[in-house]
């Protein structure tokens, strides 16, 4: 259903004429084209019966997988989601987020609790209604409103956006306006979130972009770069939105584009500056920003970012470009067209699990390239990590290997490099529990190995050590093997990298990054080719691609770690924005891409983004890798014996247990970051 | 015709003592709304889902509090979703014995739980026993053509 104008007509006539897909409004809201989901049959059959006397189209659907394929394929056959949120296969909220980053509808979301804090997330999640069950059918006879009204929001928000920075007042006038008529989930304009990033641990920013539906600024590697420049000329304490807004010159920027992305990024730093005990609140709030979707994603997005932030080590660059990406992907959260299902499949368990041996491989091979990493900072901590774990439900038994490997590589990488606030980061921000399980000493190896996103962050690091990028891949694979068990938190990550995808294909093609790598590196391959497409891309819009393409490219190299790399990779540099700018710039052996920060930064951001980012990237690659993995012969080469993994590895399982509520935390902060709103 | 007309008496007074007593509530009269004529057996196929759904609660309600070590998280899911459907349905005794069933897995209570789904089971064959006879009673309307009566 198109509403054009925003207008609201109310005639309703034949459903028929809705199918067209361009019309419009007159019909409304007959033939409202709406999606119900719910595991429970009987409720489905009643809801169904109900939205049908409403005269609405309805197609309904008994699982939250199927929902998100259906979504998929037919981007805009669908105005409104109604979800239920107690699913046994994926949480509600979770759905919410998915749907909001990738198709950006009104969802409503329902539910026999009616308990405050339930609902209380449906808010915060972006859901734009919450109805108890049982529901009654007048309580969906109003349901149109939602679509009706987010129509015309994001038309406004469209037309403003056009004129820039003048209309930011008048945008953020209306913006609260929206919100004060708009259904209470919808109150997360980016002031709302501001507060509450600061006080809540869920990712509730996410509300205020997705659901205030702005037009996406792409934060890409360049941009992302030019804001770091400017906030650097202005001094970060004195770096304020208008005057970093002056100073980037970037026409069609506008101030509130860049006030939340200060946001995040002064998030990141804090970060980086090594709260560890802070470390899930930035997190957390780091992640949970607005990027609403993501909030709901589940703990095992948190995880992947996290082990990648345990991978770590991403050079500075990378940390930047990833960071730029995971900025950026808030941005086009609703680019991300990646079919959450289909990067599914590509994490089937059965996949993950024969990786594993070869995850452990990698890992070998990615300890080789921990030497290389010297150059990256670690600031991983073994505590860093633990807190990272997340579910580590999925990391036991097969995930172990992997996720041994994948930590591995990540305390590798973190080890390896100086105290990169980046790992940290990342650490923190990947919900972890692949992080934590690897040793600090894997994590090196990880580094290189290429836990997805570790991977990539290695990758990049690697890069700048030495530019040689061995196996990421292999490492990254590992990781895709943690995000295989993690399903739901690949898809969650597919998701952030949905908009990194589009880079990621570039990327993968790209493969520019080291041709100097040996075989090895191949694996890595999947980050060089991310650095390209850094370069390139700065709009992630394809999702699938990320994932998808990882697969493929992956499938020519003949490294299945790569694969996993590739995903990784892209994953990163999804994050990073997709604009390898700094690939040409920089290290070219930075398959991390990250040049934002290195340009700028090189010392000390790390990539608040990145680590986060890296989370969602290693998750996808993780995914992505699921199918492939990282070569034994990886492994042989990089685990050095430097690094005591055994001793990382106890000491991450040591800090696993104790990291329980991580998870929560961090459920999303993987995720977050790649999808942060701008 | 007389029968219809008995049965039809019958129907109503064994339907309002539904009400009455408590085993369905409001949300069963939305469902007879619902029915019309391109659904005509709209309310029977809801309830026979609501059936066989509720079984198989039931089922893994037992086995997970058999278990040696109960998931009360994974019983409190089933209940959950055992209060959703009931009340989706207008059993309104089952939907109860839902609610005090999850307090006790909030607690953790093995044998409070125990006694709830015993008390829940209890409810649900005596709703399900009460459904069938109305069904049977509409059938037979039906049979010796008449309507059934529409209580609102």
């Amino acid at each position: 259903m198109n509403i054009g104008s925003g207008s609201l007509v109310g005639v309703p006539s034949s459903t028929s004429s809705w199918k067209s897909g361009d019309v419009v409004s007159d019909q409304f809201p007959v033939g409202l084209r709406v999606l119900v989901v719910d595991d429970d049959p009987t409720c489905l059959r009643i809801l169904e019966k109900m939205l049908r006397n409403c005269h609405y189209e309805v197609t309904k659907c008994n699982r939250a997988e199927i929902a998100l394929s259906l979504l998929r394929e037919n981007k805009n056959g669908f105005d409104i989601v109604i979800s239920d949120v107690h699913m046994p296969d994926m949480d509600g909220f979770k759905l919410l987020e998915h749907i909001g980053l990738e198709m950006d509808l009104p969802v409503i979301m329902m539910s026999a609790d009616d308990s405050k804090d339930v609902v209380m997330r449906g808010v915060t999640h972006g859901a734009y209604d919450y109805l108890i069950k049982p529901v009654r059918i007048e309580a969906l006879k109003n349901i149109w409103q939602h679509v009706v009204r987010k129509k015309k929001h994001d038309w406004k928000d469209n037309n403003f956006d056009q004129s820039g920075s003048m209309e930011e007042g008048d945008r953020q006038q209306k913006l609260s306006e929206d919100v004060d008529y708009s259904s209470s989930a919808n109150e997360g304009n980016w002031k709302n979130s501001k507060k509450r990033k600061e006080e809540e641990d869920e990712a509730d920013e996410r509300d205020d972009t997705s659901t205030l539906k702005k037009p996406r600024v792409v934060w890409s590697v360049e941009l992302h770069q030019q804001f770091v420049q400017a906030v650097h000329q202005l001094g970060i304490d004195k770096a304020v939105p208008k005057k970093i807004l002056e100073l980037m010159n970037v026409p069609g920027l506008t101030r509130e584009n860049v006030a939340s992305h200060l946001q995040k990024y002064r998030l990141y730093l804090r970060r980086l500056s090594g709260v560890s005990q802070h470390q899930n609140e930035l997190n957390n709030s780091f992640m949970g920003r607005p990027d609403a979707t993501f909030g709901a994603i589940s703990s095992l997005n948190g995880l992947d970012l996290q082990a990648i932030a345990a991978a770590g080590q991403i050079p500075a660059q990378s940390l930047a470009t990833l960071q730029a990406a995971a900025l950026g992907r808030s941005a086009t959260k609703s680019a991300i067209s990646m079919p959450l299902g289909d990067q599914r499949n590509l994490f089937s368990f059965e996949n993950s699990k024969l990786r594993f041996p070869e995850g452990q491989q990698q890992l070998n091979n990615s300890n080789k390239q921990i030497d290389l990493l010297h150059g990256i900072p670690t600031n991983m901590e073994p505590k860093q990590l633990a807190s990272l774990h997340h579910p580590s439900q999925s990391f036991v038994g097969m995930n172990m290997q992997v996720n041994s490997t994948t930590q591995h590589n990540n305390s590798l990488l973190m080890r390896m490099s100086q105290p990169q606030p980046r790992a940290q980061m990342l650490n923190g921000a990947n919900n972890g529990s692949q992080v934590s399980r690897l040793p600090l000493s894997m994590q090196q190896s990880l580094s290189s190995e290429g836990i997805p996103g570790a991977v990539l962050a290695q990758s990049g690091i690697v890069d700048n050590v030495r530019g040689t990028v061995y196996n990421p891949v292999s490492q990254a694979s590992s990781m895709v093997d943690f995000s295989v068990d993690q399903r739901q938190e690949l898809q969650s990550y597919n998701f952030s990298l949905g908009s990194n995808s589009s880079g990621m294909s570039t990327l993968t093609n790209r493969r520019m990054l080291h041709e100097e790598v040996n075989s090895d590196m191949k694996g890595s391959r999947g980050f060089p080719s991310n650095y390209d497409i850094f370069n390139e891309l700065h709009q992630p819009k394809s999702q699938n691609w990320g994932l998808q393409n990882v697969g493929s490219t992956f499938d020519s190299s003949h490294h299945p770690s790569i694969q996993g790399t590739q995903g990784v990779s892209s994953q990163l540099l999804l994050q990073q924005g997709i604009s390898s700018t700094h690939n040409s710039g920089q290290n070219r052996n930075d398959p991390s891409g990250k040049p934002m920060y290195s340009n700028g930064e090189e010392s000390g951001h790390s990539n608040p983004m990145g680590g986060p980012q890296l989370n969602s990237v290693g998750r996808n690659m993780l995914a992505v890798k699921a199918e492939r993995f990282p070569d034994a012969d990886y492994q042989s080469t990089f685990f050095p014996e430097q690094f005591g993994q055994d001793d990382l590895m106890s000491t991450f399982l040591k800090q696993q247990g104790s990291v329980g509520p991580v998870e929560t935390e961090f459920g999303f902060d993987g995720y977050t970051l790649d999808n942060l709103p701008v | 015709m007389e029968i219809v007309g008995k049965l039809q008496k019958q129907f109503m007074d064994f339907m309002s003592s539904l009400y009455r007593e408590g085993f369905l509530d409001d949300q069963f009269l939305q469902l007879q709304k619902l029915q019309d004529e391109s659904n005509p057996d709209f309310v029977v196929e809801v309830v026979s889902l609501f059936f066989e759904d509720s079984e198989k609660l039931l089922n893994n309600l037992a086995m997970a509090l058999q278990q040696q070590v109960v998931d009360f998280k994974q019983v409190d899911a089933h209940v959950h979703q055992f209060k959703g459907s009931s009340s989706s349905i207008g059993a309104q005794r089952v939907k109860n014995a839902c609610v005090g069933f999850r307090n006790f897995c909030e607690e953790k209570n093995l044998d409070g739980c125990m006694q709830c789904l015993q008390h829940a089971k209890h409810e649900y064959f005596l709703v399900k026993n009460k459904l069938e006879t109305l069904f049977r009673l509409e059938q037979q309307i039906l049979a010796a053509g008449g309507t059934v009566p529409i209580i609102s």
